[in-house]
This record gives structure tokens, C-alpha cells and sequence, in this order.
């Protein structure tokens, strides 16, 4: 019950949205988000968006992996 | 910027970068051994699905803690929702776990009786069914961390239908963990902190908790990188290595310095600190959550009269959940573990939600 996944957001109106993954949609309440616009992606949990997803904090976080996987690969076994 | 379609945790799954992280976790080696621990249910499943455990060097131990809202929800609460349906005729909705949970009476053993429980994915389900027959009291069993509490506060404050109360069963963590780290405890070594919880309330919360408990602590997301990546901010500070952040944070694309503004308004504004029991620990300092103020009357108990028994007991003999909670005992040192207690017939309240540490040793046990 504690899950939360991410949805991309497809419509949002007074705090009612629908949200999707994979095909799937799912309405989805937006009232904690005040900020999510269509196109976003939102942590859903329980049937409300929890969060909106940041994509550049996602991709300085892909970064860093980016560099331990090359670390990884070159380190001698 | 924008997330390439389909799924935005993708590259967090990537093999390589799993593979690069578990080389680099083998270099922290601090020279002792070490144990950490998480304090999430989904973390438990993210390990076990992943295959992290054996991913790790041997002396380093990731161990679960209290971190499943419905384990800790004590058996006198369940027995007052379950007392609600069975004695009351009052409609109770529940998170689907919660049904099972075993107490004096359980909410499964409340619907045998003739109540009615219902299944619900959240709050909204449990207002839509409430107002689809509004001549009946319905009640919503709300169990949760800051995660759910705060969309039973955004549903609180937006009105609900005059016929569906709340039985609060909230908790927060922060208070459960001080609780954990206190001096002469089973205090592990490091702390991976539930990305959903912090994704609502920031890390202001735990920098204070770190000031008066300073164990090294890092949020951490669900795809195995993101915990890899905790894990490795954790064993730096252990190694003495400083850092610029208090705590540290490997899901930057969710949990920001201040949570979620809104979210925190919400609770504040709708919920109390009280003290509270949990199941298997006992009573923990403001670590639960009451309707505060003029929104006090919508409390359940308030309006159906009904109160925890005390003679309801938490743990039914051999069962060690108080302990697994702790992190001091693994599932498998339970006399009971998969033999009289699996999830089809749990016997613990670890069994029951698919969070419980003992029900996700027993599944990803099985499928490995
Ligand atoms: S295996 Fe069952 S009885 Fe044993 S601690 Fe876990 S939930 Fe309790």
C-alpha cells in the first residue's frame, strides 16, 4: 500500500487529473501538486501525485552513475 | 528537459551501473564490519526482487526496520475498525492488507461475522463508495506514513461526504527512528531513508534528527541503483570522508530539500502530533497523527464512541515481529517462518502486507 509509481501526467482540472504508465491510465488527484502541468511526471501514491519529477536531478544523478560504471568497468577484477 | 517516454526509472535499473556500484561498494571497506538499515517495505521487495544481498560484500549486512505502516499498526486499532464493521454497522474501507492483519478480531474475521469491509486504493475510493450510499456510516481505516497521511489530509480538507469518518492509524518516522538510534539500542551503523516518506517532507526533518543522533543517513529511491547509491554515501561518511549535506539524498529526482510545500501544509493544517503505540514496540513520543481542531470530530472513534482495548495483545506466542521490526531478529529466525506462518496463513502482522519484511523474505526467498 506504501507504493508510490511514477505517471505521466495526461489532464489535469481543478485538482482532478488522469495519469498513465505503460498504456495504462489512471485518475489521479493533483491537489498536492499544484504545479503539474499535462506531460509532467508525478510519484503517485494512494491516488494522489505525492510529487512532480525532475528530470535534471534525474540526470545529474544518471551522470554519476555513468562515471561508477566506467569506474567499475576499467577497476582490474 | 523533459523524461524519455516509457518509464523514467529505466536507467536507474541499467546493469552496468548496478555492477559499477557493487565494485565500488566492495572499495568502502571500513575495516569492520557494518550494518545498515532501511526502513521501508518497498525497499525490502527492491532488494529481495534485485537480488542486492548477495550483490554486497560480506561485511556489509542491509538489515529491514520498522518501515511497514501496516506491521506497526497495533492490534487494539485493527480490533477497533474490525469492532466498528462487526458490532457497529459501520462500512469499513481498508487498504487491502490491512484486512489481514491479525488482532483479537480481524477485519477479515469482522466480514465473516457479517460487517462489511471493503477494499480500498485510497481515500478517494473510500469517499466515492461512502457517497454512493450516504444513508449508511462508512469509516476509512487510514494506516500509513507521511506518504498516505497526507492525501487523507488533502481529502479531509477538501470535504468529505458527511457519512465517512476517519480512524487515524497514521504514524510518522522520524520519532520511530530517534527511538531506533537511541544510546544502548540495537543502533545500526547507517540509515537508508524511505525516498516516498522525504519526498513529502524534505530533509529538514532528519538533518535535526542527525544532530541528535549522528548516524550517517541517505534517501534512497526504489530501482537498485538508487539504493547502491545510498548505500555508498553511507560507508564514505563511515570511512570519515566529509560531506557538504547532513544527509545525504541518492533520489534527487524526487525528494527535494523541502518535500513537498503543499503536502506538509495539508498535514499541519488537518493532523496533530499524539503519542502513539506501535505494534511490537511500544509506545513512541508524538509519532502518530490525531484530527486536529475543527476537524476532530470527523475521528471515528469520536463519532462511533469506541476506544482501543488494552487487553488486546499484539503478538500471538512465537511470532517475533516486535523484533524483525527492530532489525534484531531476521524472519528466518523465527521458529514459524514458512512453516506455520506464510502469507497465505500469516500468523504476524510481518507476514500479512506485501511490505512486511517477513512476507517479502518469504516471496523473494522462494523465487530465488
Ligand atoms: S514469520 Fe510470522 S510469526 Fe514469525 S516473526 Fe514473521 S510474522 Fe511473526
Amino acid at each position: 500500500m506504501c507504493l508510490g509509481i511514477p505517471m505521466r501526467v495526461l489532464e489535469s482540472r481543478d485538482g482532478a487529473g488522469e495519469g498513465e504508465l505503460a498504456g495504462v491510465r489512471r485518475p489521479v488527484r493533483l491537489d498536492l501538486v499544484p504545479a503539474a502541468r499535462p506531460g509532467d511526471w508525478v510519484l503517485v501514491h494512494a491516488g494522489y501525485a505525492l510529487q512532480v519529477l525532475d528530470p535534471a536531478a534525474a540526470e545529474e544523478t544518471l551522470a554519476a552513475l555513468r562515471e561508477v560504471g566506467e569506474i567499475g568497468r576499467e577497476e582490474p577484477r | 528537459m523533459r523524461f524519455p517516454s516509457p518509464d523514467p526509472s529505466l536507467p536507474f535499473r541499467a546493469p552496468e551501473a548496478v555492477r559499477g556500484l557493487a565494485a565500488e561498494l566492495a572499495r568502502l571497506d571500513p575495516g569492520r564490519p557494518v550494518r545498515v538499515m532501511h526502513v521501508c517495505g518497498t525497499h525490502e521487495h527492491a532488494i529481495g526482487a534485485a537480488g542486492l544481498r548477495d550483490l554486497l560484500p560480506p561485511w556489509l549486512r542491509v538489515t529491514a526496520g520498522p518501515g511497514c505502516p501496516v506491521c506497526v499498526c497495533p492490534a487494539a486499532e485493527i480490533d477497533c475498525a474490525a469492532r466498528l464493521a462487526a458490532d457497529r454497522g459501520v462500512v469499513v474501507a481498508a487498504f487491502g492488507d490491512v484486512l489481514r492483519v491479525p488482532s483479537r478480531l480481524s477485519l477479515e474475521e469482522a466480514r465473516a461475522r457479517g460487517g462489511d469491509c471493503r477494499v480500498v486504493g485510497g481515500i478517494e475510493e473510500a469517499a466515492a463508495l461512502a457517497a454512493a450510499e450516504p444513508g449508511r456510516p462508512f469509516a476509512f481505516h487510514a494506516v500509513g506514513f507521511e506518504t498516505t497521511a497526507c492525501t487523507t489530509a488533502a481529502a479531509v480538507r477538501r470535504g468529505l461526504p458527511a457519512n465517512l469518518s476517519i480512524l487515524s492509524s497514521h504514524r510518522l518516522v522520524p520519532p520511530a527512528l530517534e527511538a531506533l538510534l537511541a544510546p544502548g539500542g540495537p543502533a545500526p551503523d547507517g540509515l537508508v531513508l524511505p525516498g516516498h516518506v522525504l519526498a513529502v517532507t524534505g530533509l529538514g526533518e532528519y538533518e535535526a534528527l542527525h544532530r541528535r543522533r549522528p548516524v550517517p543517513m541517505a534517501a534512497a529511491g526504489f530501482e537498485p541503483a538508487e539504493i547502491l547509491l545510498a548505500l555508498a554515501w553511507i560507508l564514505r561518511r563511515l570511512r570519515g570522508e566529509p560531506s557538504r549535506e547532513r544527509v545525504g539524498n541518492a533520489y534527487r529526482r524526487v525528494v527535494r530539500r523541502r518535500g513537498n510545500p503543499e503536502a506538509r501544509r495539508a498535514l499541519a493544517e488537518v493532523f496533530e502530533p499524539v503519542d502513539a503505540d506501535w505494534r511490537g514496540l511500544g509506545r513512541i513520543p508524538l509519532s502518530g497523527l490525531a484530527l486536529r481542531g475543527r476537524f476532530a470530530a470527523l475521528e471515528a472513534r469520536t463519532r462511533h464512541g469506541i476506544a482501543e482495548d488494552p487487553a488486546v495483545g499484539d503478538l500471538v506466542p512465537g511470532c517475533r515481529c516486535g523484533e524483525v521490526l527492530l532489525g534484531a531478529a531476521e524472519p528466518e529466525e523465527c521458529a514459524l517462518f514458512g512453516a506455520a506462518c506464510t502469507p497465505e496463513s500469516p500468523r504476524g502482522a510481518c507476514m500479512v502486507a506485501f511490505e512486511g519484511t517477513c512476507h517479502a523474505r518469504f516471496r523473494t526467498g522462494a523465487a530465488r
